[in-house]
Formats: C-alpha cells, structure tokens, sequence
C-alpha cells in the first residue's frame, strides 16, 4: 500500500522532497538550516584541512626516509617511525573525522529539517577535538607513542578526543529526536550508527589497551577488532551515508532501491565488525577467532555488492553529468574505490591470499584504497557540495577545481596500483626462504620512488584545493553579488525544474 | 526503515556481537594464560624479563620498531618465516604473557625480531648495527639511530672498552670515540633477550632440532 509519494519518501533526501524543487516547497528554509550550520562546519572543516595539510608533508617527508634512510636522519623526533605514525594519526584523527563530523553535522540538520541546535556544544567539541589531536600527535613526535597500531596517540591525549566523541554523538541524538522530517532517509541511519559506535569502540580501546592493559595477545585481538572498525564503522558508514545523499540530490533522480538500501545497511552493520582478526592471519591467535573474522570478510560481499548495485542503478543514464558536477565526480569515484578496496580487502582476507600480501606494501596500497580513493575523495566532493551552500559563494576558480581532481585522482592511481603489485611481488620474494631478505629490499626501493612522485601528485592537488577554499572564505566578507546559476553543479532542484 | 528506537537498539545490538565475540571472550579465554612448567627440567617458560631488557622494551616501543619488524613466527608450511630461520617453532599466545605491549606487527620492511637475541646474540653487532645499519647490512633502509650514541673525546686514559669499533667511512674523526647511551645499552639488552623458542606442549619445538 505504498503509494507514489510515499515511495519517493523512502528513495530521496528529504530536503529533496520538501526543500525546493521536486515538488515546489521552499528554498528559504533550506537556507535558513545551511545558514545556522555556518560556523560549526566551517570550524570542522577548516581545521580538517589544515591537518591534512600537516599530513600531506608528514606521508613525503616518511615517503622519502623510506627510500633515503639518510634523509633527515640526525633528528630523533623525525625517524621514519615517529613521521609515519604522526602522518596516519594527523590524517586520520585530524582530517578525516574533522571532515566527517562537518558533513555529519550538514546533513544531519538538512536531512532533520531543522536548524542546527546547541552550537555552543558543537564548538567545545571541536576545541577538544583539536586539542587532543595536537597533544596527540606532539606526544608521538616525542617518543609517547604507544606502538598500538591506530591507537598511538598517548594515554594522555585520547580521553580528550573521547569527551568530544561523546558530544557530538549527544549533539546528533538530540537533533535526531528534534527532527521535523519524520522520515529516515539512509544516509541517517548511517550516520546515526556511527557516531554511536564510534565512542564505543574508542572508549572499549583506551581502557582495555591504554588504561588498564589487558594480557598477552587479548591486545591485539583488541586493537584489531578496534583498528579494523575505525574503518568500518566510522569511516565507512560516513562514505556511504554522503554518496547514498549526494549522488541522488545531484542528479536529480531517486535511489535505485529501497530494499537493497535497507539489505546494505543491515548486513554491513552484521558483518563488518566481525572483520578486524584477518589482520592477525597465521599469528598466534586461536584459530576460531582469525577463522570467525575470515568468514565475516567474505560475507562483506553482501553489503558490497549490494551498494554498488544500488549506486551504480541510480546514476544510470546520467554520467554524462559527471563533466559539469565536482561533487558528482568525486563522489562517484570514490563510490567506485569504495567497491574496489572492498573486494580486495575481502580477498586479502582470505588465508592463501594473506599468506602472500600479509606484512608488504600490499596492505599500504590498501589501506589508502580505502581511506582515500573512497573515503577522502567522497568527502572532498560533500565539500564541493556543502561549502558554497553555508557560505552563500560560488566556487572562485574553474581550474583550481579541475587541478584538484586531476592532481588526486592521478596521484592516488598512481600510489594504489603500483604498490599492489609491487606488495604482491615483495609478499611472494619473502615466501622463497632463497631469495636473501636484503634483495627484497632492495627490489622495492624503485617502487617506492614512484610513490613519492604519487605523493607529490597528491600534494598538489590538496595546495590547490585550499586556495580555492581560502579564496572562497576571502569572498565572504566582500560584498554579496548575485551567483552565476550553472546547471548540474548545484542543486537537484535545478536539474528537476529544468526539465 | 523509519521507526527510531528499532534502528537505534539494532546499532547497539549489532556491535555488541563483536564487543562480546572478539574482545571479551578472547579476554575469557586467553587473559589467564599462565607459564608452564617443564615436567621433566622444571625450566619455568617464558621468563621473566630482566630489569635492563624491561626498559628497552619501553625503547622499542617508542622508538617506534614495531612499524617494520613483526614479532610473531607463521607456521611451518605457511609463508617462510621457518624456513628463513626466524623460528624454530610457530609462536603461541603464551610467548607474548611477560609483553607489557605485545608488538606482533603488521610489517617485514625488516625482518621478524621474535628471536634476533637467539640469532644475533653479539652485543657489538647490535650496537653498530643501530649507530648505522649500512656498516652491518649494506643496502638496508633502516635508519641510523646514531642518536643513541655520544660522540666524544678519548680521554687520558685512552679508548674507552665500550667504544664502538667503527672502521673506513664510519670512523670518528681522530681522538674522538662513539659510546653506547643507557638507552643504547637497554634497546640492545632487550634485543638480545628475544627468544620465543621454549618447547611448549600446544607449540613442540621439532625434536631433531630440540636435541
């Protein structure tokens, strides 16, 4: 008994449906919610960017050291482990969440229908949040690193974080049940889920691995199920949440399926947090548990699958959209990424695969597979989409965008698909106890050359972006003039009543 | 799917099948592992740590080892970690219960450490080997650590017995001398103290070998 409106209920953003276009409704009440988000996502994001900034320099400086050893070697704060771990931590916990919370925050009012509340509580929260990351990240470059893969910020700098995980899953559940819009669209469900299971997983990793450490290898299992979910469970949903809004809002179309929505979201919460043994293959871990997480990976195809159906069916027909919408095409490449570090990941898992790829560079490629040709590129293009919306700019500069997209889609191809291979190949060496371990090394230093050029790539991209950011920021405090409307870079709505 | 508390209770519930699966039960299981007691030599396995290897295990943390050196043995049969000699047997749960922080590792940039004290035992190799790796390993990329080392004069009493020998590019300028810090002497105590090669009955050391 579901009838035609109902139906586009469940497949559209409701800001779609009520917010303009579609079916008329009004353009001022969305202004109205962009305009209270102003500060608290300019906060966010800003402060994102300037972390990923730090990282950027942080990923060539060890990029470098790992090919040069010698470079900047007589400094003890900057050996190639302190720069790494200051790299991953300043990214990770500087940029992306910064980034991630930004977009939460947008959308989560957007997709409630109100006006952001409580923005006192938002701003203490990203004063916290920018506090802990610097203490944190100090206290790795003085030796404080607690050598606890994704957790090494040191025991003093993570309850910092922790209070401002807490707040901003407060803030979210209040907004939540402040909502005006009494349907969920998925993107909330996904972010629902993530800002509660995050604190969980952070706090459960502080007091067993930090706090009061638990014994033996019960602290990998917990830094695996912890580390692994950081991506799951954080990360992921986030992505996922962004593309499911912004890929239907651009192009002006509802999404493919509701059921497979609804699949999607529940067997990735079932199995994804099951995943994090596969980074403990042939360790000295029971077997039933690294067995448990293998089986969990593989069935990670459900979820996978049935996302990138669902996406790939919505933006039938309208690639050619792609040439005109920043957001579209980074959303769209990462959306791609996402199904692609999935598939590995679900293939590294697998015990025979592992056996090769465990301990090289494979699980580098990886990670930044997942982490930046899906997850980063996604949030740069919910940037492309929110900024000039809680600004009430246009974007200053055509070819700043294009330079951005060109500089990190080129550079992160150029890090991903060598260092697969090139991983592949290490993993296979190592395995041939006849081929001396110092011929290994020395077979990947060209390898490793190519990715700081990769770097490099990736390095330009983010310097161009920023301007184009900084420049936007310069444009708000000149006078207002009235924006150049440009079709399929802006709003659905535009799209629908073009038509 | 528009009903809040469903959804709500399903992301709680959702993860507490992990938080129950995978960190407390292992938690149940492994977290009381005792050491073992050989019936035929009494030998207690694994030991206790030194006071010495116990804060070059702290060095090792910080200094950040872990990201590529892997502390862990596969099994026989699964990836080479046998056959290149970095064990003798697989490691088990029991090797890591005097870790303060188990650093299994997740990457071989350099290779596995689980037992460098038993096939590298030499102290004066470690030490050059952390002063500059290319004096023991030409072509590795490790990093020098010569940070760890004071740079000084030969005093009246001539070269101190510590002293690193160090020879052609990596000599000292005339009249000076490179001597081990504590944390030089701690990092390399705990090095030499990594041995997971005890004979366990859920891991037996090969018997050919034991002998």
């Amino acid at each position: 008994m579901i009838n035609q409106s109902q139906t586009l209920r469940a497949l559209l953003p409701g800001d779609a449906l009520t917010g303009g276009g579609i079916d008329g409704g009004n353009k001022a009440a969305l202004a109205e919610i962009d305009a209270s988000c102003r500060v608290p996502v300019l906060f966010f994001f800003l402060s994102g960017l300037a972390w990923l900034l730090a990282g950027t320099v942080l990923a060539l400086v060890a990029s470098i050291k790992l090919h040069t050893p010698g470079f900047l070697a007589g400094w003890e704060w900057l050996t190639f482990s302190n720069v790494r771990t200051a790299h991953l931590n300043t990214v990770i916990y500087g940029f992306a969440s910064q980034i991630s919370v930004g977009v939460t925050i947008w959308l989560m009012c957007r997709l409630c229908r109100i006006p952001l509340v409580a923005p006192g509580l938002i701003t203490v929260a990203n004063l916290f949040y920018n506090l802990g990351v610097t203490v944190g990240v100090g206290g790795i470059l003085l030796g404080d690193s607690t050598a606890i893969e994704w957790l090494e910020m040191p025991r003093y700098a993570t309850p910092i974080l922790f209070i401002s995980y807490a707040l901003i899953a407060v803030w979210t559940l209040v907004t939540f049940r402040l909502r005006a819009e009494r349907h969920l669209y998925v993107s909330q469900w996904y972010l629902l889920a993530a800002v509660l299971w995050f604190p969980w997983l952070y706090g459960t990793a502080q007091v067993m691995l930090l706090i009061e450490p638990v014994r033996g290898v019960v602290q990998a299992a917990v830094n695996w199920w912890f580390a692994h979910n950081v991506l799951g469970l954080w990360f992921t949903p986030i992505g996922l949440a962004s593309i499911y809004y912004f890929i239907p809002k651009v192009i002006g179309r509802p999404i493919h399926s509701y059921y497979l929505s609804v699949l999607g979201f529940w067997s990735l919460a079932l199995f994804y947090n099951w995943n994090g043994m596969h980074h403990l293959v042939g360790g000295p871990l029971p077997a039933w548990m690294i067995t448990v997480s293998i089986v969990a990976s593989v069935m990670m195809l459900i979820p996978v699958i049935t996302v990138a159906i669902n996406h790939h069916f919505t933006m039938v027909g309208h690639f050619g959209k792609l040439k005109y919408s920043p957001t579209l095409r980074f959303m769209v490449f990462g959306a791609v990424s996402y199904t692609l570090a999935s598939l590995q990941g679900v293939a590294s898992a697998v015990r025979s695969v592992s056996e090769v790829t465990h301990f090289t560079h494979h699980t580098i490629a990886h990670a930044h597979l997942g982490m930046y040709a899906f997850f980063t590129m996604v949030m740069f293009g919910a940037m492309y989409y929110i900024l000039p919306r809680v600004t009430q700019r246009e974007w200053p500069s055509n070819a700043l965008i294009s330079l951005h997209f060109w500089g990190v889609a080129l550079g992160i191809v150029l890090y991903v698909v060598p260092m697969s291979i090139m991983g592949f190949i290490q993993g296979t060496m190592l395995n041939d106890a006849a081929v001396r371990f110092l011929d290994v090394v020395q077979f990947t230093l060209p390898w490793l050359k190519l990715r700081t050029l990769a770097g490099l790539l990736l390095a330009a991209g983010h310097v161009a972006f920023v301007i184009n950011v900084g420049w936007l920021l310069v444009r708000m405090f000149e006078p207002y003039r009235k924006p150049v409307v440009r079709i399929l870079t802006g709003e659905a709505e535009t799209v629908a009543a073009g038509k | 799917m528009s009903y809040g508390p469903l959804l709500f209770l399903g992301i709680l519930f959702t993860l507490a099948t992990s938080w129950v699966g995978l960190v407390l039960m292992p938690h149940r299981q492994l977290g009381n592992v005792g050491q073992h007691t050989d019936t035929n030599t009494a030998a207690i396995y694994p030991a206790a740590r030194a006071g010495e290897a116990q804060q070059g295990a702290e060095h090792y943390r910080s200094l950040g080892c872990v990201y590529c050196h892997t502390q862990q043995v596969r099994p026989e049969g699964y990836g080479s970690d046998i056959e290149r000699g970095w064990g003798r047997r697989r490691t088990v749960s029991r090797d890591y219960i005097q870790d303060k922080t188990v650093m299994l590792g997740t990457m071989r940039t350099g290779p596995d450490l689980t037992n460098i004290g038993e096939r590298q035992s030499d102290a004066a190799w470690h030490y050059r080997h952390l002063y500059n790796p290319q004096i023991t390993s030409p072509g590795s990329i490790m990093p020098p650590h010569a940070f760890l080392f004071d740079v000084r004069t030969i005093g009246q009493a001539g070269r101190s017995t510590n002293a690193l020998v160090l020879e052609g590019p990596f000599a000292p300028p005339a009249g000076q001398e490179v001597i081990p810090t504590r944390r030089a002497e701690q990092l390399v105590a705990y090095l030499r103290s990594l041995k997971s090669s005890g004979d366990l009955p859920e891991a037996p050391v090969k018997k050919e070998e034991a002998q």
